[in-house]
Order: structure tokens, then C-alpha cells, then sequence
């Protein structure tokens, strides 16, 4: 059925070209450095080659929309950004249409789509456009010659003073404070899976809840961080690289204890343009889209082979490479985001993160 | 008000003393057949805006107020489960269940075989969602076991069980029965940090859970405070453009006015450029060597923000109601007193200020009505400490999307709210509310 | 401050304590003042802070920009850099996020003012009719939504909304802030015919007036300067709203309070503060135009020498 519908929109795009009502889609993403990126790299080219347009809208996390307009009945959203866990979670509730990912096209040397993609970058209702990770980041001129490199150094407010940027959300904040305390990476999740292991958690949290400034938006950390509102923050990657790298700004991000997920487009049910939507993910999903997307912002495309397409930023001269999460020196102490465990326990969890905040 | 029945009807000659009038007709029946039909007419003037106003706000509260009791996440999509409570109602916890007090095969059976359903449907999570709003936990224990619905095998209770023993816990099935009926108290429960026990009775959820009743108490208290503030920082304003002459306390009412023309997201937004780490205020205190440069003040983000920010904004709002009180008070009385001999902090108190107290009532009242309610100002400028009621409201509304609990604490919110407005109209009469 | 007299008898220490008062009032007034005229020299700095940088205060003209007014206009658009030409003003018109916002804030407000004037001021009429049966109660339910927290009407609003197709439309908005600005029309309004003598049109109606001739020739003078400010009321409360649109508003139906919501907490730079400049010119003018107009009708209802 869904394979039939972009075989039909696909065809129907190349016959009749111009000529076809153009469509206008509204993607939703998570705003500033990142929705650029993705403005430059899939919408524009996407819409040159169709003749459709895109509403690019923002949210803080693109989840949340999704769930209330479906299950409102308004649904306005064609196509959205979300984060592994989320689509998981959203897909077993039933608010997101099923994508058939053997009609996503296959790499430039025939590889299939299914090979291409990197392990788990495709779900029933959803596929991965890239990787990116929850990092922390300081501004170096509050740390002159004392600079944090560990994930227990953002918990240390004696030997590092300053406000601290965290996202107002458990998931990632867990996490952090558990590696923080000493739990190695591997023994993470185990641990949250008991209450003992969320009230450590938080009583980590506790030490330095004082001095939190709390951020929603992608946007917020680096802007705290430039009018000097905290002295560090948790923060998306690519949000600090393009303050660091693409406006001068001196920040440095902390690789140690760097939490990596997938970020997927998936499409609401009964979203108003299915197999536009459909198309578009087809497209910006396609090796070379992926790759240009990585010269605009320090995220890894969800294709082995947009990989050696990846060059420069696009100032020029940065060498992407070692911007991403996944280059090797950056892995060393690093934790995969455990979607399963997330997209089954974030209701209960936040929950008890939002008791433990409002106390 | 109700002046009504002494009115003289318009097209009546007044005190012309006959008994009928002109038409013949007994004279209080015409005139009951005038006011009443200038009642009508006075009625069908207010009809049209009656009846819009209770399609798009009453009616849309009323339907909030439904939503608070409402929920069948569970019914309509664990059929089979909820009809078997239906049949088996008086299987309660300690009566008519298995001898390890849990329900029999049939509930189990029923079980998978809504499990199974909600695998085919994708409600598992929908299911789980609604239980877990009763007990913290057990989504996920849905949203496995629907994974593993289809490889279930009769015999379902041992099958279940080995899936997770969860499904052995008689405070889930106590659970799942509550959550089986479409209406429900259980929402202003949970609005109220209480919850039922195994044995179905009422207690408090444990301290480090308790969200809502906190919250409640800070918000009426940071209201209090407010509107004490705005009291402290009104009087004396208002005494002073009261007291001036009228070219005078014009141009010093802009001063009160313009804040009250001005944005409530301009307002908010000067604030958060003033109170800012790198802001106008501590750079100011910086340069004058108040605090050191590592020292600023933390002012934003916090509950200081929230009283700030919200103390300006709704600052006119007392001085106007105190400003209209103190115009109409001769200063003649002061004077007198004082000329008898009275202190001038005497005359202030004993003459002056209890005059001045139904203004005073008026802006504590309406300051405090507005107060309560506030979302913007605490969401911006408030951090976490910060945060009121209504911040929660929209938290389940937009993010956690507990659409039933909001509907309860936005519920309990008006239910004061409007307690407070009765109050106001009682005292003050809402007729009396004036602007500029 | 010598408008206030002091009696020629005061103590040295009534004379403290009057400059005193004084000089805390005067505290007070910069209290309510300064946070909103503090945005207007900071939304012309040319570096991108929220605080006046050295140039600034030195009044040197290079720390002073109009960059951030410009932004006003770039930000959202396709082409921003392209050449300054027809093409590109149709691009602003068109892309521009804060002229779009700004279009939809218009519609809507002046949308809704007209539902709330049209509708408000011939309750009022009815409302201030001494016959007028449970006048307590429909007054009551009439003010309420100006009283009712904001996040309850919006929560109402999105059920009511969803149920009924009227969530992400224009009409839905419409409707919304119609409500929201009725009960400063019936307050402006019913408070211009306070005093009011009905006998008056009883009057008018005896020699002969029509109901159209009395309502035209009496009562529209009367109400006129209430009528008005409370349709401007009225469209400062849609044009400030932002609640209800953060709950029933689709992306396309954002209005420029929106925007600013979007800005404070994403992109946060002194574009803000040019946008808030330019809305606080904005109320001084709508300030003027209400204060003018009360004092017109009071001097019309002989309350005031004027």
C-alpha cells in the first residue's frame, strides 16, 4: 500500500513534473543550527527537484506535538524530527504511519537501502537521518588553565564554580549524573531499571540542582552560555559546534561520558500530505542529501555511504571528521542511548525526575 | 437591581393617578405588561453576546470539567478485561479470588487476549499509559508483554506471570478495575497528591512524590506575597497622584498607565534584559562595586524573577482601584484631626487609612485573582522554583499530555478562582471595575 | 517637586519625612517606568548583548546600530543577502517571520475587535436597561473570561477545539480573543452610561423619535468614546495574547506575542528588543488615544471640567 503510494507519487512527479499541483509539506524539526541545516540540505534541493514547498516549524522536541495533535485530531504535521526512544514509543501508540523502508532507494553503488543505513537506523515507522549526541560544553574563558574534562568534573561545583545548563528532561540527565558517580557506561541502564538506581541518579543531581539553569530548546545552551548565564551546559553537539566553530564563540565541548542517539523522521497518522511526506523522507534520506547535511552541522549521517562524502564545513576549511561523535577519540567514554528502555519508561521516569524538580 | 417591578413602564403617563389605562385595561396589568416586555427587550439586547460567550467559553470549561472525570483509555481498548470486572464485580480483593489472591484463569485469559488486541491496534502503550497514572511502573509492563501477546499460550495466568511476574500484583489488578470505568475520581486524587492503597482506600502518595499540593501552596503564597508587595509599592503612589493637582497626577498617571498598555511579553522580556547575570542591573552593581564581577546575583531563572516580574506587571492594577478610593477622600478630615491635635502618623492611621481600605480590598483582590493564574511571566522568568500552577497545567497539557490531570488541576484552579471572583463581586461589585 | 505644599508650620521632622515620601515615590514611578523605556536604546546596539557595551555609554555612534531593526525584516526570509530591489520586498512581504506574524496579529485582532465591539457594546446597552432581569449574573458570566486564568480558557479552548474542527483555524482564534476582549467593552461601555437618565429617550421617543433617531441622536455620542476605547482595549488583548494561541493556533496562524515566546526562549537577540521598541511606541499611541477619549466623555457626562 505505502510502497504503492511513492511508486505513484514518484512516478507522477517525474511525468508530469511542473505541471503537477505542487504540495506544500510541513516538516517539524528542533529549530536554530539544526533546522538549518536541514533547510539547506533536504528541503531546498528537495523542493527544487519536485516543485513542492516545506514549512519548516520548530518545537522543542518535535515528540510531544506529534502525540497531542493526533490524538486531538488536528493533525498539521507532515513529516517530524524525533529522537529514537520517541519514535519507538510513538510507533507502539499507534500515532505514526508505517514506512516501508524497502522502497528507500539504494546506495550509489547498489548497496540496499537495508545494508546502507547503519544498524537500527530504520524502524517500522521511522528512518534514521543522523547520529548525534548529548555532550556538555564550558565557556573556556571561564576556565582558564583549570579546564573540565570529565563528565564527574560537571557535578564538581568546588573545583569548577558556575551555573549549570541542563535540559529539563530526565532522559540524558540520568544518565550523566550516573556516569558521573562512577557507574561505568555498560552498567548504566541496569541500574535505572531499579528505583535504587533513578534515586541515585537524582540524589547526583541533588548536589548540584542549586545552581541549574533548566533549557528546553536545542537553541537555549549555547545562547546561556554566550550572555554567561551558566559557565557550562549540557547541549546537542552540533548546536556547540556551530557556536564554537561557525560563530567564534569559545566554547569547548567534553566528549567524556557523550550519550549518542538517532534522530528519525517519521509521519504522524493521518498527517495531511502522506505520500509527499513520504517522498521527502525518501529523498533527504538519500546518500548524498546526508552527507551535505553533515557540512552544515556536526552530526553523522545515517548512511555508511554518505560517510566518505563528508568533507568540509562549510566555511571551507573545518575538517568534519573529528567534529563528529562517532570519530574513535571521541567514543572513549561514551553510552548509547538505550531507546528500549527509554521509550518504555519515560512516562514513570519523568514522572519522578518532575516530583524531584518541583520539590 | 432588583428595582424591576417598582419601575414605571416608558409609554405611561407617571402620577396620573387613574385606575386604568388609556386603553381600559387595569392599570397594573398594563404595567406588568410593559416592564415585562422592557425586560425583553433589555434581555434580547444581552442575548446574542449570552450566547456566544457560552459557546466559545463555557461551554469549552464545561467540557474541560467533563475531561477531569473522564477517561477510557482503558475501557475501549482492553475490551475483554473490562468486561469481565463488569461481570465479576464483586470479586474485590480478599473475596471470591484464587487462593494467592489474584482473579482466575478467565481474567488472565481476558487479559491476553485484550493484550494481544492492543499488539494488532498499537494501544498497548495507550493502556499502559492510563494504569501507569495510578501506579508508577507498570507501562512498561504493558507495552513488553503486548510485544509477547501473540507467542501468550493457554494456560494464560502461568503464561503472564512468566512474562513478568508484575501481572501477580493484586494492587495492579486493583488498579486495572479502577481504571476499567470511564468516570472516575481519580484524577482530582492525583491532583491532590493522594492515591488509592491495595485495599482501595484513600492515603497520601509518599513525600519525594507529592508535585501538586506543593505547588498549590506556592502558588497562593507567592500570590499573597505580590499583592503585598504591589499594596507597599501602590500606597504611597497612589496617595501622591490623589493628592496632586489633577494637570499634575495626569502626566504622573502615565507613569501607572503605560506599564498597563505595554506587552505582557515586552514587560516580561525588559525584565529578562534587566535581571540577566550579564543584565543591566548587575552590570550596575558591578560598576558601582556593590557585588564583585563573579558575585552577581543570580535574579532570573528563580522565584526572585517570578516576584519581580510579576510585582511590576500587575502593579496598576492596585494602584487604580486604591487611586479611585483615595480621590473621593476630602483631606479636610486629616487636616481636622491634626488641628485637634492628632500626630501625623495618628491622623494616617486613624483617619486617613481606614478610608482608604475599600480600595485597598478592591487591588489585594484583583491582584491576587490575576495572580494565581499566571503562566507566561513564571514560565520565562521562573526557572524551576519559580513555576505555578498554571506552568504545570500546561506541562501535562502540552508534554506529558495527561490530558485528565490538567483537566483536574485547571478545575481546582477555577474552583478558587471563581470562589475569589464571588468574593470580589460580594465586596467590591464587579461594576465597579474601572480602567484608565 | 513642589506641587505638594507643605503647611508653613511643618516640624524638621515632617519636612524629612515629606521629601522622603517624595523621594520614594519617586522610586516607585522609576519601578513601573524604567523596565519598559530600558529596551529602546538597548534595541539599537550594534554588538549582540542585552547590556550597553562601552561604546554605548561613551554615546559613540559605532556602538549604535540599526541591525537588529533590519533583522526585523531578514529574519525568515528566502533570499535575505539578494540585492535590495522590488524582488526583494516582495520576499520580506511575503517570507519575512515577523511580518508574517505581524499580518496575522492584525487580522486576528482587528478580527476579533469587531465581533467583541459589535457585540459588546449592544450588551452593555442592554446591561445598563434597569429592567435588565438577572443583570448580576449575566454581568458575572460576561467578565469572566477576563478573570478566569488564561491557561484554563486555553485548555478549554483545546478540547472544545478538537472536538468541533475549529482548532488551527482563523475563526477559532477569532473567536477566542472576541471572548477574551468582551468584558472591556461592557466595562468601558457601561461605565459611559453610568448616570445615564432613560427618561431621556423616554422623552424622545414622546416628541416623536424613532428608536433609530434616539439611538443615533442620544446614545451614540454618549457611548462613542466607550465604545471605542473598549474596542481598543479589545484589540491590545488579542494583539498580546499568546496563550490561547500556544494551544489552538496551527503554525501558520502565529501572531507576533508568539514569535516573541519563540524568540525569549530560542533565538534570543536584541531583535527582540527592536520588536518590543516599536510595540511599546505602539501602546504610548493607544495610551494617548484612550486618555483623550476618557476625558472627552467625561467632560460630555460633565464629571470632569476637563
Amino acid at each position: 500500500m505505502k510502497t504503492h503510494l511513492l511508486v505513484v507519487s514518484a512516478i507522477s512527479v517525474a511525468l508530469a513534473g511542473g505541471a503537477q499541483a505542487a504540495t506544500e509539506i510541513t516538516v517539524m524539526s528542533w529549530g536554530g543550527a539544526y533546522a538549518k541545516s536541514q533547510v539547506e540540505a533536504y528541503h531546498k534541493p528537495w523542493m527544487a527537484a519536485t516543485g513542492n514547498t516545506v514549512n519548516s516549524v520548530d518545537a522543542d522536541n518535535p515528540a510531544t506535538p506529534i502525540k497531542a495533535q493526533v490524538e486531538a485530531g488536528n493533525v498539521s504535521i507532515d513529516v517530524a524530527d524525533v529522537e529514537y526512544s520517541d519514535a519507538i514509543r510513538l510507533c507502539d501508540e499507534g500515532l505514526l504511519e508505517e514506512i516501508d523502508t524497502s522502497a528507500l532507494p539504494a546506495a550509489p553503488d547498489g548497496t540496499p537501502a537495508a545494508d546502507d543505513f547503519i544498524e537500527g537506523a530504520l524502524t517500522d515507522c521511522a528512518v534514521a537521518n543522523i547520529v548525534w549526541s548529548t555532550v556538555y560544553a564550558y565557556d573556556t574563558t571561564k576556565f582558564e588553565g583549570n579546564a573540565p574534562s570529565t563528565i564527574a568534573d560537571f557535578f564538581d561545583l568546588e573545583g569548577f564554580p558556575g551555573k549549570r545548563g541542563l535540559r529539563k528532561s530526565a532522559k540524558a540527565n540520568l544518565e550523566m549524573a550516573l556516569m558521573a558517580d562512577g557507574v561505568s557506561p555498560d552498567e548504566v541502564y541496569d541500574m535505572l531499571e531499579s528505583d535504587e538506581g533513578v534515586e541515585r541518579a537524582l540524589a547526583k543531581l541533588d548536589t548540584i540542582k542549586d545552581e541549574v539553569v533548566w533549557w528546553e530548546a536545542g537553541a537555549q545552551p549555547p545562547q546561556l552560555l554566550a550572555d554567561g548565564e551558566v559557565a557550562m551546559s549540557t547541549a546537542y553537539n552540533g548546536r556547540i559546534f556551530n557556536a564554537a566553530i561557525g560563530e567564534g564563540q569559545p566554547f569547548e565541548i567534553v566528549w567524556d561520558g557523550q550519550i549518542l542517539d538517532f534522530d528519525l523522521f517519521v509521519v504522524p497518522k493521518g498527517a495531511p500530505n502522506v505520500e509527499a511526506a513520504m517522498d521527502f523522507i525518501s529523498f533527504a534520506t538519500g546518500t548524498e542529501p546526508l552527507a551535505a547535511q553533515a557540512s552544515w552541522i556536526s552530526y553523522g549521517p545515517a548512511r555508511k555511504s554518505s560517510a566518505d562524502l563528508v568533507g568540509l564545513f562549510n566555511d571551507g576549511k573545518t575538517e568534519m571528521a573529528p567534529h563528529m561523535p562517532t570519530a574513535p577519540e571521541n567514543m572513549q567514554v561514551a553510552l548509547v542511548n538505550n531507546f528500549e528502555f527509554w521509550a518504555d519508561r519515560d512516562t514513570e521516569i519523568s514522572e519522578r525526575f518532575n516530583a524531584w524538580l518541583n520539590n | 437591581m432588583s428595582t424591576v417591578a417598582s419601575d414605571t413602564s416608558p409609554s405611561l403617563p407617571v402620577d396620573s393617578g387613574p385606575i386604568t389605562a388609556a386603553d381600559g385595561t387595569p392599570l397594573h396589568v398594563a404595567l406588568q405588561r410593559a416592564t415585562r416586555k422592557a425586560r425583553i427587550r433589555a434581555f434580547l439586547l444581552v442575548a446574542p453576546l449570552l450566547a456566544f460567550v457560552i459557546l466559545t467559553f463555557v461551554a469549552p470549561i464545561g467540557q474541560m470539567l467533563w475531561r477531569s472525570v473522564e477517561n477510557d483509555s482503558f475501557s475501549a481498548n482492553m475490551p475483554a478485561l473490562t468486561a469481565w470486572f463488569k461481570a465479576n464485580e464483586a470479586v474485590q480483593p480478599g473475596a471470591g479470588l484464587d487462593s494467592d489472591g489474584l482473579p482466575g484463569e478467565d481474567a488472565f485469559a481476558a487479559l491476553a487476549a485484550d493484550l494481544a488486541g492492543a499488539r494488532e491496534n498499537r494501544t498497548a502503550g495507550v493502556v499502559g499509559t492510563r494504569v501507569n497514572y495510578d501506579l508508577s511502573g507498570s507501562r512498561s509492563l504493558f507495552t513488553k508483554s503486548a510485544r509477547r501477546a501473540n507467542r501468550l499460550e493457554a494456560p494464560y495466568k502461568a503464561a503472564l506471570l512468566d512474562v513478568d511476574e508484575d501481572w501477580g500484583n493484586p494492587e495492579l489488578w486493583g488498579v486495572m478495575r479502577r481504571s476499567s470505568s470511564t468516570y472516575s475520581a481519580g484524577f482530582y486524587l492525583a491532583a491532590l497528591d493522594m492515591q488509592y492503597d491495595a485495599q482501595g482506600n484513600v492515603e497520601s502518595v509518599p513525600d519525594n512524590r507529592r508535585i501538586y499540593v506543593p505547588l498549590f501552596v506556592r502558588t497562593l503564597w507567592l500570590s499573597a506575597l505580590i499583592s503585598v508587595l504591589c499594596l507597599v509599592l501602590a500606597y504611597p503612589i497612589a496617595h501622591l497622584l490623589a493628592r496632586l493637582p489633577l494637570r499634575y497626577s495626569n502626566i504622573l498617571m502615565i507613569f501607572v498607565l503605560l506599564p498597563f498598555w505595554t506587552s505582557l511579553l515586552v514587560r516580561t522580556t525588559s525584565w529578562m534584559v534587566l535581571m540577566q547575570s550579564q543584565g543591566v542591573v548587575n552590570d550596575l552593581l558591578v560598576a558601582m562595586g556593590i557585588v564583585s564581577d563573579d558575585g552577581r546575583i543570580q535574579m532570573m531563572y528563580n522565584q526572585i524573577g517570578t516576584l519581580i516580574a510579576m510585582t511590576h506587571i500587575l502593579l496598576p492594577f492596585m494602584v487604580l482601584p486604591l487611586y479611585s478610593v483615595m480621590k473621593t477622600i476630602p483631606h479636610d478630615y486629616v487636616r481636622a484631626a491634626r488641628s485637634l491635635g492628632a500626630t501625623p502618623s495618628t491622623a494616617f492611621w486613624k483617619v486617613y487609612f481606614p478610608q482608604t481600605v475599600p480600595g485597598i480590598g478592591a487591588g489585594v483582590l484583583l491582584v491576587f485573582i490575576l495572580a494565581v493564574g499566571y503562566y507566561i511571566t513564571p514560565a520565562l522568568v521562573g526557572g524551576s522554583s519559580g513555576q505555578l500552577i498554571s506552568n504545570l497545567i500546561a506541562f501535562h497539557m502540552q508534554k506529558s499530555l495527561n490530558w485528565s490531570l490538567a483537566a483536574a488541576l485547571a478545575s481546582l484552579l477555577l474552583f478558587g478562582v471563581i470562589l475569589l471572583y464571588w468574593l470580589y463581586d460580594r465586596l467590591i461589585g464587579i461594576d465597579n471595575m474601572k480602567f484608565g | 517637586m513642589s506641587m505638594l505644599k507643605l503647611p508653613a508650620h511643618a516640624s524638621t521632622g515632617e519636612r524629612i519625612w515629606h521629601y522622603t515620601y517624595l523621594v520614594i515615590c519617586g522610586l516607585i514611578f522609576l519601578f513601573l517606568i524604567a523596565p519598559i523605556l530600558i529596551v529602546i536604546p538597548l534595541s539599537f546596539n550594534a554588538e549582540p548583548y542585552f547590556t550597553f557595551t562601552q561604546k554605548m555609554l561613551s554615546l559613540d555612534p559605532d556602538g549604535y546600530s540599526l541591525r537588529w531593526y533590519d533583522r526585523i525584516l531578514t529574519f525568515g526570509m528566502t533570499a535575505p543577502e539578494a540585492i535590495r530591489d522590488s524582488n526583494w520586498w516582495r520576499d520580506v512581504w511575503e517570507n519575512a517571520s515577523w511580518i508574517k506574524a505581524a499580518k496575522n496579529s492584525i487580522i486576528i485582532g482587528i478580527a476579533s475587535t469587531i465581533l467583541a465591539t459589535a457585540l459588546g457594546t449592544l450588551a452593555a446597552l442592554g446591561l445598563s436597561r434597569p429592567e435588565m432581569p438577572f443583570r448580576r449574573l449575566i454581568m458575572g458570566v460576561l467578565i469572566s473570561p477576563m478573570i478566569v486564568p488564561l491557561i484554563i480558557t486555553a485548555t478549554g479552548l483545546f478540547f472544545f477545539y478538537s472536538s468541533t474542527g475549529l482548532a488551527h483555524t482563523y475563526v477559532g482564534i477569532i473567536m477566542a480573543h472576541a471572548t477574551l476582549g468582551i468584558p472591556f467593552v461592557i466595562i468601558t461601555v457601561t461605565a459611559t452610561l453610568v448616570g445615564f437618565d432613560h427618561s431621556l429617550t423616554r422623552a424622545a421617543q414622546n416628541l416623536g423619535a424613532t428608536p433609530i433617531t434616539v439611538f443615533r441622536q442620544i446614545i451614540m455620542p454618549l457611548i462613542l468614546p466607550g465604545v471605542i476605547s473598549g474596542a481598543l482595549f479589545a484589540f491590545v488583548t488579542s494583539f498580546d495574547e499568546v496563550v490561547v494561541v500556544l494551544f489552538v493556533a496551527d503554525f501558520d496562524q502565529q501572531t507576533i506575542p508568539r514569535q516573541m515566546w519563540n524568540g525569549i526562549r530560542e533565538q534570543i537577540s536584541p531583535t527582540i528588543l527592536s520588536v518590543a521598541t516599536i510595540l511599546v511606541i505602539f501602546s504610548i499611541l493607544l495610551l494617548t488615544t484612550v486618555e483623550l477619549l476618557r476625558r472627552r466623555s467625561e467632560r460630555l457626562r460633565g464629571l470632569s471640567p476637563g
